[in-house]
């Protein structure tokens, strides 16, 4: 974590520095969950899905841990200015990664479902996209928060407009499938939840690059703010 | 469930008037400090501060020990006429009016604007005395009832009353150091200020009797105008609206208490509130 200044207590920085270090392993964490938990999905790997579902408590313990961390600074530090928003901004990032590996879960859970049924490799092919997509967000948020990179934030929320085009398209693209034959709604429905689920993948993205934002800035990245970039990058 | 509601609802709204709403900058101003300068000898003490002091709200003065904050605090009232070659230059307005004006009573002025110190001072008299004190060299009593109700009323506005009520005539410095502390603000109070000035008022203090004097200034700010000095960051964010932090005799920065301590913009002043070396 870039800090400038070192606090003249020094087990106060180590203690920040443990933090940054620690949700920067949890986000590493979940961008391998959600490559395995697709991965398995699209090659119906049974043994790498149970690998995913396993791993999502490990996840779980290191956001239980950054929020004792938290609450435990909170208590004795009381810290103030960018380390109080660094701290609270932890607890929320934590929070939305855990629920990213709840979904990369989800996703390695429906290819068990997947199992035995009549797939075409066409109907993978939104997935994979929206997949790689959805990794790229992850990714630029979680490097916008550990760089303290307003610009970078702004970037990913602003594309979150294409994730969300991309679920949509994906949709009537499954819909088109099941029209085509009824025997395709089972496996075409499953998909379509893990659409759903990547599409909500990137919402935790943005909302992760929003408090990158925050925590560099101390001001809420509001539709206002973005608005105002969107026109700069047209102008 | 209703109940689990109707006690939620309570929780947000008292949490709002903790909060203390940020219109704060849309109020009156009450003092008005600019370019105010102060030597003692041939030491500067304050280069230049200019600052506006809201009315009815808590303004801090927060900075390192020696960055002037009691300094200029002691300037609001003209305590540094007291001190031996201390120089102060600049103007101070009360209301607009300039309370370094040589014509101006100083003992008047002090009556308006009221302090209390770090270390609680009660005169080595009874309680009652303390109070009645200031009342009666200013001749705000006509009679024993007026000095009476004065005493009274201003005992209880500083929360000290129902805890002293049956012992008016025993000395005030037999009472607990936050009593103490709290009779020496009643004693402030009794001549009627429009501002008090508090440096340093809980530092000899415990934690309870300080959350006591906390709770009581949160409470004065709907009738007074007051500015506090302290050394606990903490106590700033608590109490106080408004925030001024100070360096080396300068005002470094200023503002609302709640972007001060979420999100200054100096570079002092971050390393200042994060105790980190600057």
């Amino acid at each position: 974590m870039p800090t400038g200044t070192e606090h003249i207590v020094t087990a106060y920085s180590d203690e920040l520095t443990g933090l940054a270090q620690l949700i920067a392993e949890m986000g590493g964490q979940v961008e391998v969950a959600i490559e395995n938990g697709t991965k398995a999905l699209l090659k119906l790997d049974r043994e790498l899905a149970d690998l995913t579902i396993i791993a999502d408590q490990r996840i779980d313990d290191m956001q239980r841990r950054i929020d004792d961390m938290a609450v435990s600074m909170i208590a004795r530090r009381q810290p103030m200015a960018s380390d109080l928003r660094a701290i609270i901004t932890a607890i929320h990032v934590a929070s939305d990664l855990e629920r990213v590996g709840d979904m990369a879960k989800q996703l390695a859970r429906r290819s068990l479902k997947l199992e035995g049924m009549n797939l075409q490799p066409t109907f993978y092919n939104g997935v994979k996209n929206m997949t790689a997509l959805v990794l790229r967000q992850i990714k630029e948020a979680l490097d916008a928060y550990s760089n303290r990179d307003s610009a970078r934030a702004i970037e990913v929320c602003n594309r979150d407009d294409e994730v969300d085009a991309m679920h949509t398209s994906l949709f009537r693209e499954l819909l088109t499938y099941m029209m085509e034959d009824p025997r395709n709604i089972t496996p075409c429905t499953h998909l379509l939840f893990c659409a759903k689920n990547l599409e909500r993948i990137g919402d935790h993205a943005t909302n992760i690059a929003e408090r990158a934002y925050y925590l560099q800035t101390g001001k809420q990245l509001t539709s206002e703010v973005q608005e105002l970039q969107r026109t700069q990058i047209k102008a | 469930m209703d109940m689990v509601a109707g006690k939620v609802k309570m929780t947000q709204q008292s949490v709002k008037s903790a909060m203390n709403p940020t219109d704060m900058l849309e109020r009156p101003i009450r003092l008005t400090a600019r370019d105010v300068t102060v030597h003692y000898g041939a030491k500067q003490a304050l280069h230049g501060i200019s600052i506006d002091i809201p009315d009815r709200a808590v303004t801090s003065f927060i900075g390192p020990s020696g960055c002037g904050k009691s300094t200029f605090l002691r300037c609001i009232n003209r305590m540094n006429d007291t001190i031996e070659g201390a120089k102060v230059g600049g103007t101070i307005k009360l209301d607009g009016e300039d309370i370094y004006d040589p014509s101006l009573d100083v003992v008047e002025l002090r009556a308006r604007i009221g302090m209390v110190f770090q270390k609680p001072n009660p005169f080595p008299k009874s309680i009652y005395e303390n109070v009645a004190y200031g009342p009666r060299i200013h001749g705000l009593a006509r009679n024993k009832t007026d000095m009476d109700e004065i005493v009274v009323s201003s005992l209880r506005k500083a929360g000290l009353f129902e805890e002293v009520k049956d012992r008016l005539n025993e000395p005030g410095t037999g009472l607990s150091g936050g009593q103490q502390q709290r009779l020496c603000i009643a004693r402030a109070i009794a001549v009627g200020p429009e501002v008090i000035l508090m440096d340093e008022p809980c530092s000899a203090l415990d934690p309870i009797a300080t959350a006591i004097i906390e709770e009581l200034i949160d409470e004065l700010r709907e009738n007074y105008t007051i500015v506090i000095v302290t050394h606990s960051m903490q106590q700033a964010a608590r109490v106080s609206q408004k925030t001024a932090f100070f360096h080396l005799g300068n005002l470094i920065e200023e503002g609302v208490t709640e972007d001060i301590f979420t999100n200054p913009v100096n570079k002092q002043t971050q390393d200042y509130i994060m105790g980190r070396i600057g």
